[in-house]
């Protein structure tokens, strides 16, 4: 061990007799191993008992829905940053005020890599990460999630945009 | 008659000999999982009962693999090698004193030998055959490691196993295995009497039953799995099975040995009923056995396992001249005594 530039010899101590004959360490050890079982377990009964991510928590992909429409106005931003190349969007116009919605907003489940770029890029905050971590199919076909899929109302997902609006 | 009862009784202890050893992997499992602060199989049946039946159902559906360059005539025979020595030695243990039933004296002992302790040291060494060929006949180095080792471990502390044996025989003056519980009455047990040979002859059955510490044979971290390697489906599951069976076996061995046996204390005295204090001797065989069996899952989760050289060392250096030592410190204590 150095400690201010002099080496600093530490010696190590003898064993006493009843260490070395070893026995009556056995039974430290026996009492600490068994102390163990005692004590609170770590295990989560998974299907019973799930866990509730934090905010920060980077889920599957889903759109908002602000009064019964998406925010997303199809700029396709998100689709041109994704990584792994797993959004498709078809834009086309709407009488509605933002102009602009998506006639198919799509998501492959199975290359989504959860890396929330969609999230960061997209200017109407209209596609943030959720706290879902479930995701299981028994498709290719079923991973393709489509609008109805993706489709989330913004009080559902208060948590994430109060953290977006925090920490971004 | 006389067959037919001695029939009764393998069919009885056999299927209660099994039942005790699923029960031990699963107890082993809560126990290990327990001092590791995690829960454990809790989810087959009631807080997981079940298990180990759904373990067993789970081998059996397993594909049977044997090695393009394996011997496999000795690959399939050593698994039968290794169970056959881990259940016959239970046959000469006695769980409990003579019982009346319908009018006859039973013996509750499936075959009263009158060799019985060298009927167990002989049958405990075999089990070393179907470790060693099992590595041997596998054509896996890591195998034929688990293997060589197993046989020079066994042979190191096989000795030492025997010469604690022989202080008992000094005082009880008997090899078979009734009479030297008969002779543990009160608090006359042998682990009292020879502290030194019960040391000596609980380690070499750790060794012998290749547990932690001395599961070197199959060391999972250095040899992948030891000498079952190369072992899938039903045969793993045999010498899965082997494993708990011996070491089942070596706690009944150390109960009737050096814990008293059947003996309760001063149980003739309470003035029960014969029958039902034959029913509580088996009890309490039952009872210190499953003890030792914790004892030896609690040992695997709290030592460390022995270096090769350490094991060798303490084998030849330590156990046999302490195991000598004891037979003449018997002998000394029996001549003053005489």
């Amino acid at each position: 061990m150095k400690s201010n530039g002099q080496l600093k010899i530490t010696h190590k101590k003898d064993l006493s007799f009843f260490e070395k004959l070893y026995i009556t360490e056995i039974f430290k050890g026996i009492k600490l191993t068994l102390t163990q079982v005692f004590r609170p377990k770590f295990t989560r009964q998974y299907p019973e008992e799930r866990w509730n991510p934090p905010a920060s928590f980077r889920g599957r992909p889903v759109l908002v829905e602000q009064d019964g429409v998406e925010r997303c106005v199809a700029c396709g931003l998100c689709a041109r940053v994704c990584p792994a190349l797993a959004i498709e969007v078809q834009a086309s116009e709407t009488e509605y005020w933002k102009e602009r919605y998506p006639v198919k907003f799509e998501i492959n489940m199975l290359r989504c890599i959860f890396c929330g770029f969609c999230e960061e890029v997209c200017p109407e905050e209209a596609i943030v990460m959720s706290k879902e971590y479930e995701l299981t199919f028994y498709s290719q076909e079923e991973a393709i999630f489509g609008k109805d899929k993706l489709l989330v109302p913004a009080e559902k997902l208060k948590d994430r945009l109060e953290f977006l609006r925090k920490y971004r | 008659m006389d067959i037919l009862i001695i029939l009764i009784k393998i069919a009885v202890v056999l299927v209660a000999f099994l039942t005790t050893v699923a029960y031990v992997v699963l107890l082993e499992r809560r126990l290990a999982a327990g001092i590791q602060n995690r829960i454990g199989p809790n989810r087959v049946g009631w807080q997981g009962v079940l298990q180990p039946l759904a373990d067993v159902v789970k081998l059996v559906m397993k594909e049977d693999i044997v090695p393009v360059n394996a011997n496999r005539f000795l690959h399939d025979f050593a698994p039968i090698i290794s169970i056959i020595a881990a259940l016959v030695t239970f046959a000469v243990i006695p769980f409990g004193n003579t019982i009346e039933l319908f009018g006859q004296q039973i013996k509750l002992q499936i075959a009263s030998v009158n060799i019985g302790v060298l009927f167990i040291l002989a049958f405990a060494s075999l089990g070393v055959y179907g470790v060693t060929l099992s590595g041997w006949s596998s054509n896996n180095k890591y195998s034929l490691l688990g293997g060589l080792r197993a046989a020079a471990q066994m042979i190191s502390y096989e000795l030492s196993m025997g010469l604690s044996i022989i202080g008992i025989i000094m005082i009880a003056g008997t090899l078979e295995l009734d009479k030297i519980v008969a002779a543990q009455h009160g608090w006359m047990w042998n682990c009292i009497l020879q502290p030194i040979g019960f040391i000596t002859f609980v380690v070499a059955a750790f060794a012998e039953t290749n547990r932690t510490p001395f599961d070197l044979p199959e060391a999972e971290q250095e040899l992948v799995a030891g000498y079952h390697t190369e072992y899938t489906g039903l045969k793993f599951g045999l010498f899965y099975l082997a494993e708990y069976a011996n070491m089942l076996t070596s706690s009944a061995l150390i109960t009737t040995l050096y814990l008293g046996g059947w003996q309760i204390p001063y149980a003739e005295t309470f003035g029960i009923e014969p029958f039902w204090l034959s029913v509580f001797q088996v009890m309490a065989f039952c009872v210190k056995t499953i003890l030792v069996v914790v004892f030896f899952i609690v040992i695997r989760w709290t030592i460390p396992r022995f270096r090769y050289d350490q094991l060798m060392k303490l084998g030849w250096k330590v156990m046999l001249p302490l195991s000598v030592l004891n037979i003449l410190l018997t002998g000394l204590v029996l001549l003053f005594l005489n």
